[in-house]
């Protein structure tokens, strides 16, 4: 588990792109689990992304669809069965405490709830990675630690955690190796702390 | 669909993933329909004007048909009538047909009496009754003429016409082919102006639909972004709309269907009327069962044959960010 830092326009969300081929490095190379991104073929793109967990600070639910549906979206595009289906869903719902919502509606939900519904989602196919884009964004401290607490707990089971975020005063309570970037480079590791400056 | 039939083809070897392969289809063919009953409105208004456009050509086949159909009753080849004098006795008509039968253009020669022709007019005409009036009969007797198969084109009977002409107890000489011909050559070019509509309407159906379906695209913008970014396949965004679009062509097919047997309904009336003054023995033909199987299966082709062509266009400008 790692966090990226880094003032806005230093690169947090393009990094999190490239890694989720959302966008394509246009100089360098991505590797991701031992393969250049920039040799995975279109037609391939949606195989890459079933391995990567993608949480953004928007959420991105489906507002016309159940809590179910939306966490259920990853299982039901790679094909899982039903049985399948409902039970790792609510597996995942219970990791994020919202198993009494899965039937309601996210517009009916607070941001936080709306927030560990695209957690849910990001984690219930269990991709060996997740990255999330700002996830605290929008909350405050309090929930935002539970959040935090959460990705620990995934974390512990052996999910690799990327998470991108601005707020500094979270990132150290979390005591997890931070990486900060400026303008595009990596300008500092927490794991290197010999290079600290 | 090729692209969606392929991939789980490549791992169904074992007959449960066939099953999980059908059974998924299945799933989203019924959520398909079941997106288009929601909007009912909306789903029965376009597939209305689907319909009409299917219903065009379709209505038009089956007139065709059974214009065919009272045509079919007239052999192809030519025959010639001559209408002899009406002072010809039995023995002049003897002597001509022993004449002409000699004549190589010749095959056959049927010799219609008078009083033959009178009950087959009688029989056929619907004038009967008029003729009852009349106190002699006025019909002439007549030879009907068949040419060898040689002769039998248009510039050999023609030829034979002029011969059979100057015959002096004839009184007029007719080549019955002529009208035949017209008449095949009018349907033939009912035939393709059919083909030419069906054609045009077909390619209306596909930008009705291939408009609907981008609609649809524009609609589930977010929807088809976010199964994206969760690494849904291409084949698994396009399906839900191809299906969309099959139901659409298999639903404007069926009101096709029931504009062109409704309409048919409504003529059957008038043209038995019609008929029944000639005591013609035609019946108007509905839709028959091949017909119906080509019109719904038609339609719904076109259906999914549109939807591919707006999938492929503005599925690929939907991308995650």
């Amino acid at each position: 588990m790692a966090f990226l830092t880094g003032h806005s326009g230093a690169g947090k969300s393009t990094l999190l792109k490239l890694i989720g081929l959302l966008e394509h490095a246009t100089r360098g190379q991505v590797m991701v689990d031992g393969r250049n991104l920039g040799k995975v073929k279109s037609r391939e793109i949606p195989y890459h992304r079933r391995k990567i967990g993608m949480i953004f600070q928007d959420h991105r639910l489906l507002h016309d669809r159940t809590v179910f549906d939306n966490v259920a979206m990853p299982l039901i595009v790679s094909g899982a069965s039903r049985a399948e289906t409902g039970r790792r869903v609510r597996a995942a719902l219970d990791k994020v405490n919202l198993l009494n919502k899965e039937k309601a509606y996210p517009i009916t939900l607070s941001g936080g709830e709306q927030q560990r519904v695209g957690i849910a989602r990001a984690v219930v196919s269990k991709p060996p990675v997740v990255v999330a884009d700002e996830p605290t964004g929008n909350l405050d401290p309090e929930l935002s630690k539970e959040i935090m607490d959460l990705f620990l707990q995934f974390n512990q089971v052996g999910v690799t955690l990327l998470i991108a975020t601005h707020d500094i005063d979270l990132v150290n309570q979390m005591n997890q190796r931070v990486l900060t970037l400026g303008s595009g480079q990596l300008i500092r590791d927490s794991a290197n702390l010999q290079e600290t400056f | 669909m090729k692209g969606d039939a392929k991939k789980p083809a490549k791992k169904s070897s074992s007959p449960s993933m066939m099953h999980i392969w059908f059974m998924r289809h299945l799933q989203v063919a019924l959520s398909s329909l079941g997106r288009l009953t929601r909007s009912p409105i909306g789903t029965l208004m376009t597939a209305t004007v689907l319909g009409i456009a299917v219903s065009l050509p379709a209505g038009m086949w089956v007139m065709l048909d059974n214009v065919k159909q009272i045509s079919g009753n007239w052999d192809g080849g030519a025959s010639l009538s001559m209408f002899l004098k009406a002072d010809t006795n039995e023995q002049q008509v003897d002597e001509l047909i022993g004449k002409l039968k000699l004549m190589p253009e010749i095959e056959h020669i049927n010799y219609v009496t008078r009083d033959d022709a009178l009950v087959e007019f009688q029989q056929f005409s619907g004038l009967g009754q008029a003729l009852e009036i009349l106190q002699e009969n006025p019909l002439p007797a007549v030879l009907i003429i068949t040419p060898t198969l040689q002769h039998s084109t248009p510039v050999q009977a023609d030829l034979l016409l002029k011969k059979l002409n100057q015959e002096p107890l004839a009184d007029m000489t007719q080549l019955d082919m002529e009208w035949v011909e017209r008449f095949h050559a009018i349907t033939e070019i009912a035939i393709r102006a059919v083909m030419v509509l069906a054609s045009v309407l077909s390619l209306a159906v596909l930008l009705i639909i291939g408009n609907t379906i981008r609609l649809e695209i524009q609609n589930r913008h977010d929807e088809i972004e976010i199964t994206k970014l969760v690494g849904a396949t291409n084949s698994f965004i396009r399906r839900p709309f191809l299906y969309t679009g099959f139901w659409y062509g298999l639903l404007g097919g069926l009101i096709a269907w029931f504009l062109v047997t409704l309409s048919l309904w409504l003529l059957s009336g008038p043209i038995e009327k019609l008929t029944g003054l000639y005591q013609s023995q035609f019946r108007l033909d509905v839709l028959d069962l091949p017909t119906t199987i080509v019109v719904l299966l038609g339609s719904a082709f076109l259906g999914l044959a549109g939807a591919r062509i707006a999938v492929g266009r503005h599925l690929r400008a939907i991308e995650p960010d």
